[in-house]
């Protein structure tokens, strides 16, 4: 298990310091003067000579990555143009926003496309299977951003049941923070939920034609317990990889959502920040985006680990 | 081996695929008796398998399908039962042990979890109570240290412990008729040996009838008093072990014991290893005659023509039943004499 | 998938092994078209875009007015005889700007995919093929892209880039190119260790002929499933772009960029909102209905 955990770790360090290489690489596609453009309209020519310094922008490009690196490494990455503020804690502030939504909507694509699955998959070929599909289908294809304005036009505009927009932290009121969530949370966990009721049906489809569902059978085990005490289980490993997957499209996802709803999180930090021509901050939420996207396979990949007898006890 | 404990009528299962319906099993009738142990050979494809899984209603519907026939365990027809009510004999009544002990076993649960499973549900045990049994059931099928081992995972034993542990899933509820499904074909040589011992060591103390499933004569010799050779979905010959090794009327079962080693004569004694010419036929558009004629050298136009029924062989002993429409013993004494 | 990940494990394609020349083998192009003909779903994928094709291509023809023209008679107009679709916040005709919005989505969708194809395919080629070092370093190279999600590297490259259409399709073209990559990779190493290229191999064929003429015509089919499913998360992208203000700029027409402004007017005109996502949602259902077929169809192990 520790040796698992150690092999997992040497392969997502290397692959986050080439993403971050990438990431700072993105600076050379700005048109222009790198200086000019990260200073936005400012042309004051004091200014710009003192981004120069700051970014060492007379340096090579490694050298410069050199410096930033290693100011990411101390937690220091950049200064915010627009906002004065040092972007990391611009995004301690909005990260853990992101962080519940990203939670709640993984929450709904389990509790809709984890069911949905199995009985898509226990239902094979009936009427309750193709339903089931039907509707992964619709979640694959509908865009959520849509999804959200449909929503809010529904239970904000018509209903008046919800907010369209805004947020309040759980610790302010618990309630008004989910009130506030509800629709955010479903939208972004929407498009998951297809993916997972699209990965639960195939992994229990594998599992329910295995050899031991068959001895299970065989004992006069209940269609029920088969499905649930010897199938899911087995079935969850697949489901745990493949959906952490996910992550990355919930992240995505996030921004849209995020935008929709006006929820102030990781995602509208960024697009505020891409409009705002405020580039320390866009590389700052890509590389802590990529961090936790890495962060949150690695986990996943520790309970897949832990529910896998095989490597429990190794 | 009085009463009859197993009887099959007439018995045909088919899968539909998209070329067309698979046809499995055509017709195949036999009985058993209580405590008897038949051996059924086959190559797969045969329908040896899927006929007894087809029984309980272990096939997956659809694209399987029972297309007749009756199945009466004793005097019940296990065909016409509801699902609850089939699942009360599986596992209980009739014991099951299958091929691969690697993948019959459930990965993610222990041992105890599987042997306590069948004994909660069919005879009630509380918890504990079925847990001392389990471990009962470990000792009986002789795996050392069986306290220990019960909170094991089936990937911490090893291949032929796992068949034991297969086995004492199988007899966990002291049933009537354990159904062994190539119980030995995925083991070494050695561990085969020692599990068809297990077996019938097994069988001595606990007197159930057995059905063996294989594709392997050799073990069917060591294991069984009636043998039942089945071939595309049909039985082409069924009776008393020795009467079949010594006296075999089918060119099918005469095949097949040609290409068993036989290791009893010495040098000498050895033959050439026969091989049985062509491929099994297509079971979606069976031949309308016996299936095994386009295979048979001594098949004759009627055979190619109309199936042969199953009939008490002439000058065999009671009981050894053949189709075929040729006389083996006639053709093989003037085969010898030329 | 409203945000489009176009990772290539939810496609869940089978390695084409076990099946050497699925391509080359004669009557299996036949077979395939016939496989493909029994699922109705996957056809109407077909022919909904092939309609949306035409819309695109003859949108000057079919709609009814300029799709850029103002008419300050039918700011927010309802829904009418003369506009069916009404009119948006400056009283442009819906209609009109959703038939020629066609034009960015499905050119969006093709040419963003055409890139990441283009890029990723010799790239996963040679990785696959050649191994070694270079497999190593393409290889890192692509974990590193697939660990800064899909959308959010599109964001960060259109931003770089500066807002257009076609930086757009840029950026979603690069953001894909990694899946195809490992796609590309995986398939590639697959059939390289069927017998039928080894044995190409032993009779003396150049690396180069057998990767060409004997791998990649066997990776075709999984490449061309991805691409469907592909062009559909990239409508979305370009949608998700146009509708934060990436994409395609006013006053030129995109399903995004309407369903952006609309989202300012929605209790007053809910149907600048409606019909918009509604084509969105139209296109890529229809490419995510014409994958799934195609995979069906092409799947090896779906065969009996």
């Amino acid at each position: 298990m520790l040796r698992f955990l150690a092999r997992r770790l040497a392969l997502a360090v290397p692959t986050l310091i080439l993403a971050s290489m990438i990431i700072f690489a993105l600076q050379q596609l700005l048109p222009g003067d790198v200086a000019t453009a990260l200073t936005g309209e400012e042309r004051d020519p004091q200014v710009i000579a003192f981004i120069r310094a700051k970014y060492h922008l007379d340096q090579p490009l490694p050298v410069r990555y050199a410096y930033w690196a290693g100011g990411v490494l101390r937690g220091d990455l950049g200064e915010s143009i627009r906002l004065q503020k040092p972007v990391s804690k611009l995004i301690v502030e909005k990260l853990p926003v992101t962080l519940e939504l990203a939670c709640l909507a993984m929450l709904v694509a389990l509790a809709i496309g984890v069911p949905m699955g199995v009985l898509s998959a226990v239902k094979r070929g009936q009427a309750a299977d193709t339903v089931a599909n039907g509707i992964a289908l619709w979640g694959l294809s509908v865009p959520n951003f849509w999804l959200g304005i449909l929503l809010i036009l529904l239970f904000s505009v018509e209903l008046g049941w919800l907010p369209a927009s805004g947020y309040v932290s759980p610790f302010e009121s618990l309630s008004e923070n989910l009130a506030a969530m509800v629709m955010p949370a479903f939208v972004l966990g929407n498009a998951i939920a297809a993916v997972m009721m699209r990965h639960t049906r195939a992994a229990m489809l594998g599992v329910l034609g295995s050899d031991y569902v068959r001895t299970a059978r065989a004992k006069g085990v209940s269609p029920l317990r088969v499905t649930l005490r010897h199938a899911l289980p087995n079935a969850a490993i697949p489901i745990i990889t493949l959906g952490a997957l996910e992550f990355g499209q919930l992240l995505s996802g996030a921004v849209l959502t995020e935008q929709v709803f006006s929820v102030p999180g990781f995602g509208k930090l960024m697009v505020d920040a891409v409009f705002n021509r405020d580039f320390a901050t866009v590389q700052g939420v890509v590389i802590c985006t990529a961090a936790t996207y890495i962060a949150l396979n690695l986990a996943a990949d520790l309970l897949a680990a832990a529910v896998n007898p095989k490597l429990r006890r190794a | 081996m009085t009463k009859p404990l197993l009887d099959v009528r007439d018995l045909a299962v088919a899968f539909d695929t998209d070329g067309g319906a698979v046809h499995a099993v055509n017709g195949v009738s036999y009985t058993l008796h209580e405590g008897e142990t038949l051996g059924i050979v086959g190559e797969s494809g045969s329908g040896k398998s899927v006929h007894v899984l087809a029984m309980l209603g272990l096939i997956p519907r659809p694209p399987g399908r029972i297309t007749g026939g009756q199945v009466l365990f004793e005097g019940r027809d296990l065909l016409a039962l509801k699902e609850r009510e089939i699942r009360k004999i599986r596992g209980g009544a009739i014991g099951f042990v299958f091929q691969d002990p690697m993948s019959s076993l459930n990965p993610g649960m222990t041992v105890a979890a599987q042997i306590v499973e069948p004994l909660r549900i069919h005879l009630g045990l509380d918890a504990r109570a079925a847990r001392a049994r389990a471990k009962e059931l470990l000792d009986l099928v002789r795996i050392p240290n069986a306290g220990a081992r019960l909170d094991q995972y089936p990937h911490e034993f090893s291949g032929g412990q796992r068949q034991r542990v297969m086995i004492a899933i199988g007899l966990s509820c002291r049933p009537k008729l354990l159904i062994a499904d190539e119980a030995t074909t995925a083991l070494d040589v050695t561990v085969q040996a020692e599990i068809v011992a297990l077996v019938q060591e097994l069988k001595r103390e606990l007197g159930m009838a057995i059905i063996w499933i294989t594709h392997d004569l050799g073990v069917v010799a060591g294991i069984s008093d009636t043998v039942q050779v089945m071939y595309a979905g049909r039985i082409l010959e069924r009776g008393p072990v020795d009467d079949i090794f010594s006296d075999p009327r089918n060119a099918y079962t005469l095949g097949l014991l040609r290409s068993l080693p036989d290791l009893s004569g010495g040098r000498a004694g050895r033959r050439r290893l026969h091989q049985i010419e062509g491929a099994p036929p297509d079971m979606r558009h069976l031949p309308p005659g016996d299936p095994f004629a386009p295979r048979n050298a001594y098949a004759t136009p009627r055979c190619r023509a109309e199936m042969p029924p199953l009939a008490q062989a002439p000058g065999a002993a009671p009981g050894h039943l053949v189709a075929a429409w040729y006389d083996l013993p006639d053709l093989l004494s003037r085969e010898a004499a030329r | 998938m409203s945000t489009g990940t176009p990772i290539a494990e939810t496609a869940g394609i089978a390695a084409p092994t076990g099946s050497p020349g699925l391509i080359q083998e004669p009557g299996t192009v036949t077979a395939f078209w016939r496989r493909l003909r029994a699922r109705p779903s996957a056809i109407a994928g077909l022919v909904i875009v092939g309609l949306l094709i035409l819309m695109a291509v003859f949108a000057p023809w079919i709609a009814p007015y300029d799709p850029t023209a103002t008419d300050w008679g039918n700011v927010r107009g309802s829904p009418s005889l003369a506009h069916p679709f009404g009119g948006d916040e400056v009283g442009r005709d819906v209609l009109s700007r959703i038939i020629f919005g066609a034009r960015a989505s499905l050119g969006a969708g093709l040419v963003s995919v055409a890139l990441a194809v283009s890029l990723g395919l010799p790239l996963g080629l040679l990785a696959g093929y050649a191994g070694g070092w270079i497999d190593g370093a393409i290889s890192r190279l692509t974990d590193a892209l697939l660990a800064i999600p899909f959308l959010i590297l599109a964001i960060a490259l259109a931003a770089f880039l500066g807002p257009s259409l076609v930086n757009a399709m840029i950026a979603i073209g690069l953001s894909a190119t990694s899946t195809f990559i490992r796609l590309t990779r995986a398939q590639v190493r697959a059939v390289a260790a069927e017998e039928f290229v080894e044995a190409a191999r032993a009779m003396g064929n150049p690396p180069w002929r057998i990767a060409f003429v004997h791998i990649l015509p066997n990776i075709v089919p999984a490449i061309l499933v991805q691409a469907t499913l592909t062009i559909a998360a990239a409508i979305i992208a370009e949608a998700s772009l146009s509708f934060l203000g990436l994409g395609q700029q006013p006053p030129e027409p995109s399903w995004g960029a309407m369903l952006n402004t609309a989202k300012n007017f929605m209790d007053q005109a809910p149907w600048m909102a409606i019909w918009p996502g509604l084509s969105i949602f139209l296109a890529v259902l229809a490419f995510n209905l014409f994958g799934d077929g195609l995979r069906d169809a092409l799947d090896p192990r779906q065969r009996a």
